[in-house]
């Protein structure tokens, strides 16, 4: 992504340089930038900052929207880190995202890779790719429940069809995380494969023409050229999948309620739980909390560790 | 050809070996790439094939083992029956007019926000637009159990402006960043003329760089447009009333009804409501991947 500021702080010196005129037209471009900026700038208190000093604040409450709130002190972090279920379905989450977030992006690299190459219909193949990505996750939740049913759903009929044993996919808690993954690389592949795409095309077509001078195999040039250039883009797939994937929510609200044996009851699911349907609004919000930790410790190391691997032209 | 995108396409295969015959591991090579794509695309294409064929069926057919493709007779009856016994019709509307009006928001602010971060200059500047570019990689779960509350307070619960109101400020980190990028690659030359002409900053936004970011702005729609009618989280902590389901939620409930014996009108009212997403998609593909090369995302 561009580096935010850049020629920013240009404005300034031009204020109170002497010229009246001058700096009277900046102050006029400075009042303009805030009355333009000034929804963002609204919403991100109404809507982000405040939301977010609110929670904290509620974390050390009890209230359940009907009776007014009471302040228990620290009495829910305790019972945060007593409760199993926190740390089952941030075990669950975790697990769900580390095997995801790298097979998707996998996945959607090699079909990005596969949409550049130099043949016919691969506009078709991109579309039929991204398709799944710009359908509702409702309705398709809904078509895979009925694919997965173990006795007349389809995937299992493909299975028997080809002499392959078949599973209890969403029903198993051995197999129901893993078929959730499977499940997102179909949903959310052409997303992140059509950002890969847009990076690929960055790419400047002489790298690879110097590359085949000097002689470099189709291997040599990916390794060499195609990572190096894509890594932002890389990175920028990675962090945003780990920010969604711990969020995972509406296929398993859906298709197995967190179930079997909680096997499948992710963090948010949780959340909603505790704050939607049991009212534990104060409770909820230090659960919200935790997760936002979590959340913000992988993405900052992801952003420190990519410092070594990442590549910026020109930086 | 109604294609993802018009991408430039670098000289045939065939040009480049010039008048002779490639040799046969070029033909395997291509035939593999070919066979690859295409079982690929059936993998990708399958459920949303199931989904149709099941919402043309007799329940009888349902079942049917081995399963049957394509249904005889063809049930066109089921999307009528379908709509008879839900008001899928009126859910359909109510996502019309969330997404409408919230799309709506978010084209104004986030071309408001856009062009106030791109061309204007003033103290801060710099700050708050990191500010907005750390609000992408906030997760929202943080901020739902507070704004939740605050709307309860609002009395706004079971109307659709929560759905609606928040994206009239700013409209997602992410379209202002759009369309900030887009105003970064006009010349300068534009807003000078025109402010030496006497021009107004507000006349400016509004006479000489919305028009020319009519196609960007196309962009922000369809994001807006997708990001709204397949929200499934908002509608379903703050609508509660039948007629006023959206229809995503909508069909979240007519499942829990009809989940179990007919698959083939949970299907039909499936069909229904992904066929405008992917209407709107084929009208506008090609601002999806322009949208995406917009932002840059290089270093």
């Amino acid at each position: 992504m561009t580096t935010p500021g850049g020629a920013v702080s240009a404005g300034a010196p031009l204020v109170g340089r002497g010229k009246r005129r001058r700096s009277r037209l900046a102050m006029r471009e400075a009042r303009d930038g805030y009355l333009f900026i000034a929804p963002w700038l609204l919403g991100f208190v109404l809507f982000t900052a405040g939301p977010m000093l609110a929670s904290a604040v509620l974390a050390l409450m009890r209230y359940n929207l009907f009776s007014p709130p009471v302040w228990v002190g620290l009495a829910n972090i305790k019972k945060l880190v007593s409760d199993d279920i926190v740390w089952l379905s941030l075990w669950n989450t975790a697990y769900y995202t580390f095997l995801s977030v790298p097979l998707r992006l996998i996945a959607s690299l090699v079909l990005a890779l596969l949409c550049v190459q130099k043949i016919r219909f691969t506009a078709w193949f991109r579309t039929f790719f991204y398709l799944p990505s710009v359908t509702p996750a409702v309705a398709m939740a809904i078509v895979w429940f009925w694919i997965l049913n173990p006795d007349v759903g389809l995937a299992n009929t493909v299975l028997r069809a080809i002499g392959l044993p078949p599973s209890k996919w969403i029903w198993d808690p051995k197999t129901s995380k893993s078929t959730f993954v499977l499940m997102q690389m179909w949903t959310a592949g052409g997303n992140t494969m059509v950002i890969f795409l847009a990076g690929l095309q960055n790419i400047p077509q002489s790298l690879y023409e110097a590359a085949q001078i000097d002689g470099a195999s189709g291997w040599a040039q990916f390794k060499n050229v195609t990572v190096p250039m894509l890594s932002p883009v890389i990175l920028f797939n990675l962090v945003m999948g780990i920010i969604g994937s711990f969020q995972v929510f509406t296929g398993a609200f859906l298709m197995t309620a967190g179930g079997p044996a909680n096997s499948t009851l992710f963090s948010v699911l949780y959340m909603y739980r505790l704050a939607f349907e049991q009212f534990e609004m104060g409770y909820a919000s230090a659960f919200a909390w935790l997760l936002f930790l979590v959340i913000l410790v992988f993405t900052l190391l992801q952003l420190r560790m990519s410092e070594s691997w990442v590549y910026y032209e020109g930086g | 050809m109604a294609t993802l995108s018009r991408l430039p396409r670098s000289a045939q295969a065939t040009a480049a070996h010039g008048g002779q015959h490639p040799p046969a591991s070029y033909y395997i090579k291509r035939a593999l790439l070919y066979l690859g794509m295409i079982s690929l695309s059936i993998v990708f294409m399958v459920p949303m094939a199931w989904m149709l064929s099941t919402s043309l069926k007799l329940q009888g057919q349902v079942f049917a083992h081995p399963p049957i493709w394509i249904p005889r007779p063809i049930m066109w009856y089921n999307y009528v029956e379908v709509l008879t016994v839900a008001p899928i019709l009126r859910w359909l509307g109510n996502t019309c007019v969330v997404t409408v009006a919230a799309t709506l928001g978010t084209i104004i602010s986030a071309s408001m926000v856009g062009f106030g971060f791109a061309r204007l200059r003033f103290p801060g500047r710099g700050a708050l637009f990191a500010l907005l570019l750390a609000t992408m990689m906030l997760p929202h779960i943080v901020t739902q159990i507070p704004t939740f509350i605050m709307f309860k307070y609002l009395n706004w619960h079971d109307t659709f402006l929560p759905l609606i109101v928040p994206s009239f400020f700013g409209g997602g980190a992410y379209n202002i960043f759009l369309v900030r990028q887009f105003y970064l690659t006009i010349p300068t030359d534009f807003d000078d003329a025109a402010r030496i002409d006497g021009c107004s900053t507000f006349r400016i936004f509004w006479q000489v760089m919305l028009p020319l970011s009519r196609p960007d702005l196309a962009t922000v729609a369809i994001f807006g447009f997708m990001a709204h009618w397949n929200d499934f989280l908002a509608p379903l902590i703050y609508i509660n009333s039948f007629d006023k389901l959206t229809v995503t939620l909508g069909l979240s409930r007519f499942r829990g009804e009809y989940g179990t014996t007919a698959w083939h009108l949970l299907m039909a009212a499936s069909v229904v409501a992904v066929i405008p997403c992917i209407a709107i998609f084929f009208f506008a593909q090609e601002h999806f991947v322009q949208g995406i090369q917009m932002t840059g995302m290089k270093g």
